[in-house]
């Protein structure tokens, strides 16, 4: 009874208690805060993995594709369609996104090359394994600073995602292709063909200054067919080299970027590849001086064109197209957005020579599987592969989302982990702060320990006294945190903005983050876990002193000054 | 007065005791055999130095001696285990210092509860705090304290406190008070009160006193003086 008396008197009587619950609280409350805004990121990053990834995948070895998608459709269904809501069969494949940055410096077309994963999808289909429609910006209203729409979405949210360009894109489309016309007609040679919806790559005047154009051949160009043509031997020594957009070759870009089986009357028609296009492909994110604020810069518009290199069926063949820019692909997954292009199916099968000259039916190189209940997904994973007749497993390879991108996840998994144990360091210190706290107190209360012996506490009592009173300290120091804590994550968008006030500087920048707010996610188990942690810390580091306490001498400790 | 009885209450047998100092071994206690009778008032007195005060630690158990022997109605208890002596502590005896030595967090009604609180687990003095209560007011009330039971130490006076370290020293009803220097830190007619309070209780209620003191009117005031001199009893008298 004394020991709860008198530890719950030191706590109120010692004010320097307070500065052992106060470094207590300030650990348990970094802890929760930073634990919510981890989990709550984790979370929000799981959520957009997982939705462009779709639950299960089923993919072909190799990047040829499998034959006969619609068999494979029946099969998944025989296999597993209890668990199954949707099906898309989709061809992936790496290629080169290639367009022309706008003029600046001098009258040389300047070109920009990325690596790209091209993905060929039935936008619909897509969209019922992995929603892409909120990832579309033609989709999505445009909105200010605070959120409020100002502008509605160029299609209304009822029109089924499709390949169609916006009436904004059309009418960019046709300024865009006439001020190419003028531009070709000022510095080109040749005057714009009225048969070619617009010239590419036309030898432009100043072209002839270039080293490579003088007329002797570059050593590196001219190896290049020699090793074209051993990979394909029954290649046509006519068809056009690798160095495509070399303007010296005299290729008409019309032998380069063919696109078969559409009579373009229309000067402005549109291509009939389109494609959805990751934001930072064709953007990159400025500073605006005026705002301050950061803006994405888009070197391409919806509705202007670029053109796409990527490989055929079979020995490494190079395949391109010319395709027009529908729509901006941006899911807030800087991987994504600045890897993924979008196009039609049909168009990366005729393109890759993946249709089947009998049936017209086009190879898959990948079916997406969204679940009903994505806990199946590890149920639905060992059905598919014990399928071994459907889905041979030297041909596919079966995964969920979550063991395609285990390497991330598994990392900020450690991310957050270590980021724990470093946190919880703040808390160890605070308990070596209440250590040498407590050492204090134990050498103030000296004689009142030898007054409480003499009176028959044991040893034991004395040092329960301190224990107590280290317990209690952290009960405290947690509970106050634990608040604390929780105030702030529920808080934490004011708490953002009035510091971004106080400092004219953006903390949370939603440009960068593409989150209105900070996503933040507690778990009671964690809360649970970081208060009893701390009070257990607290009391381990009164062990010590209460120790000492415990062992001090009644006489000594009586006569103590 | 029953002086010859074969067993008395509380002896010490050839007390020898010493500190180190450093390398100095120090001898506070050269074989001192004192024994009390049930009800008596003994003073021992000496200079400063001369071992009084380890002479009662020892014999109250708070310490423990190098050579000799503690007895209490003829069982050894210097040697007992810790716990048995921190409850003999407790049950037996009970102590009064020179510096009144009161907790200072506590109210003056706690600190008299404390040998309770420390006799009794939490459960059972909760269970039974009226009673403790009740006891502890009317030993504040027989020292002339009720007045003040809500005040902590810091807001009494010295005799206040030393009456209040008597109440807290009888309420664990202790066979034998040990009572170090109680007057050494008041004024004159403080010190004659505290006195005549351990001389009523040693009168009417038979409580057996023990006082060290160096203050030789305060020590003829028992009935029975030890006279220590450098560890050794000088003389054993009666009290004038």
């Amino acid at each position: 009874m004394y020991k709860l008396l008198l530890s719950s008197r030191y706590l109120r009587t010692r004010f320097i208690a307070l500065a052992s619950i106060i470094s207590v609280m300030l650990g348990v409350a970094t802890l929760i805060v930073v634990n919510s805004v981890m989990t709550g990121f984790r979370y929000e990053m799981r959520d957009r993995l997982h939705s462009l990834i779709s639950d299960v995948v089923i993919e072909s070895r190799s990047t040829d594709g499998a034959e006969n998608p619609e068999e494979l459709v029946q099969h998944v269904w025989d296999v597993a369609g209890e668990y199954v809501e949707a099906v898309a069969p989709t061809v992936e494949i790496y290629g080169m996104l290639t367009f022309e940055l706008p003029m600046q410096r001098s009258h040389n077309k300047e070109y920009a090359h990325c690596p790209v994963t091209i993905i060929g999808i039935n936008p619909e289909e897509q969209d019922a394994v992995s929603p892409i429609r909120e990832h579309l910006v033609g989709r999505q209203p445009t909105t200010d600073d605070e959120g409020k729409i100002i502008a509605p979405p160029l299609f209304h949210q009822d029109v089924p995602l499709s390949w169609e360009l916006s009436e904004s894109a059309k009418e960019h489309r046709k300024n865009w292709l006439e001020m190419n016309r003028w531009m070709e007609l000022a510095y080109g040679g040749a005057p714009a063909d009225a048969k070619q919806p617009h010239p590419f790559y036309e030898a432009p005047a100043t072209a002839a200054a270039a080293p490579d154009a003088q007329g002797e051949p570059d050593p590196f160009n001219h190896t290049e067919p020699v090793r074209t043509a051993d990979l394909s031997p029954d290649a046509n020594p006519g068809t056009p080299a690798p160095n495509m957009f070399d303007p010296t070759r005299g290729q008409s870009p019309s032998d380069l970027f063919t696109n078969e089986g559409i009579v373009t009357k229309d000067p402005n028609e549109p291509f009939s590849a389109r494609l959805y296009v990751g934001q930072n492909l064709i953007g990159y994110p400025m500073k605006n001086p005026d705002t301050g604020k950061t803006e994405i810069q888009m070197l391409v518009h919806p509705g202007e064109d670029v053109h796409i290199s990527t490989i055929k069926t079979g020995l490494p063949e190079p395949a391109r197209f010319t395709a027009t820019v529908v729509d901006v692909f941006r899911s807030g997954m800087s991987e994504f957005d600045s890897n993924f292009v979008f196009c039609p199916i049909e168009e990366l099968q005729k393109v890759r020579g993946m249709l089947d000259p009998a049936t017209g039916q086009g190879d898959v190189t990948m079916l997406k599987l969204k679940l009903r209940n994505y806990d199946d997904a590890g149920l639905v994973v060992e059905r598919l592969r014990t399928a071994e007749d459907k889905f041979p497993a030297r041909t596919f390879n079966i995964y969920t989302w979550e063991q395609k991108r285990a390497p991330l996840l598994q990392a900020v998994e450690i991310e957050a982990a270590i980021l724990n144990v470093l946190l919880f360091l703040i808390i160890a210190v605070a308990g070596f702060g209440i250590l040498a706290i407590f050492y204090m107190i134990v050498v103030e209360k000296t004689r009142d320990i030898g007054i409480l012996k003499a009176l028959g506490a044991t040893s034991h009592g004395v040092m329960s006294i301190f224990l107590t009173y280290g317990l209690s300290l952290g009960i405290v120091g947690s509970g106050v945190g634990v608040v604390l804590g929780l105030l702030f994550v529920y808080y934490i968008n004011e708490i953002e903005s009035a510091i971004s006030w106080l400092t004219g500087r953006k903390v949370f920048d939603d440009t960068i983050y593409y989150f209105q707010d900070i996503p933040t996610a507690v778990s009671p188990w964690m809360v649970v876990w970081v208060a009893l942690g701390a009070m257990a810390i607290a009391v381990l580091a009164s062990v010590l002193p209460a120790r000492r306490a415990a062992r001090l001498h009644p006489v000594r400790a009586l006569r103590y000054e | 007065m029953s002086k010859h009885r074969l067993q008395p209450h509380l002896s010490a047998v050839a007390l020898t005791k010493s500190y180190t100092k450093g390398e100095i071994k120090v001898p506070v206690l050269r074989g001192v055999d004192v024994a009390v009778e049930k009800g008596e008032f003994v003073s021992i007195v000496g200079q400063s130095g001369c071992g009084k005060s380890t002479m009662m630690h020892v014999l109250g158990l708070l310490d423990s001696p190098d050579l000799g022997e503690v007895r209490l109605d003829g069982e050894r208890i210097d040697d007992l285990p810790l716990a048995t002596r921190d409850e003999l502590r407790n049950h037996v005896f009970g102590f009064v210092f020179q510096f009144y030595h009161l907790l200072p967090e506590l109210t003056l009604l706690e600190n008299v509860l404390t040998p309770m609180m420390i006799r009794h687990s939490a459960w059972d003095y909760f269970k039974r705090r009226g009673e403790f209560r009740e006891t502890a007011c009317e030993i504040i009330a027989r020292v002339g304290l009720s007045h003040r039971l809500k005040h902590r130490p810091s807001e009494m006076s010295g005799g206040e406190m030393q009456r209040a370290a008597i109440a807290r020293a009888l309420i664990s009803k202790p066979e034998v008070l040990l009572a170090d220097e109680p007057t050494g830190n008041l004024d004159a007619s403080t010190g004659g009160e505290i006195m005549d309070l351990l001389k009523s209780l040693n009168a009417d209620e038979g409580l057996t006193i023990i006082m060290v003191t160096h203050d030789g009117a305060i020590a003829d005031q028992a009935q029975r003086l030890v006279r220590l001199s450098e560890g050794r009893i000088q003389s054993l008298e009666e009290a004038a």
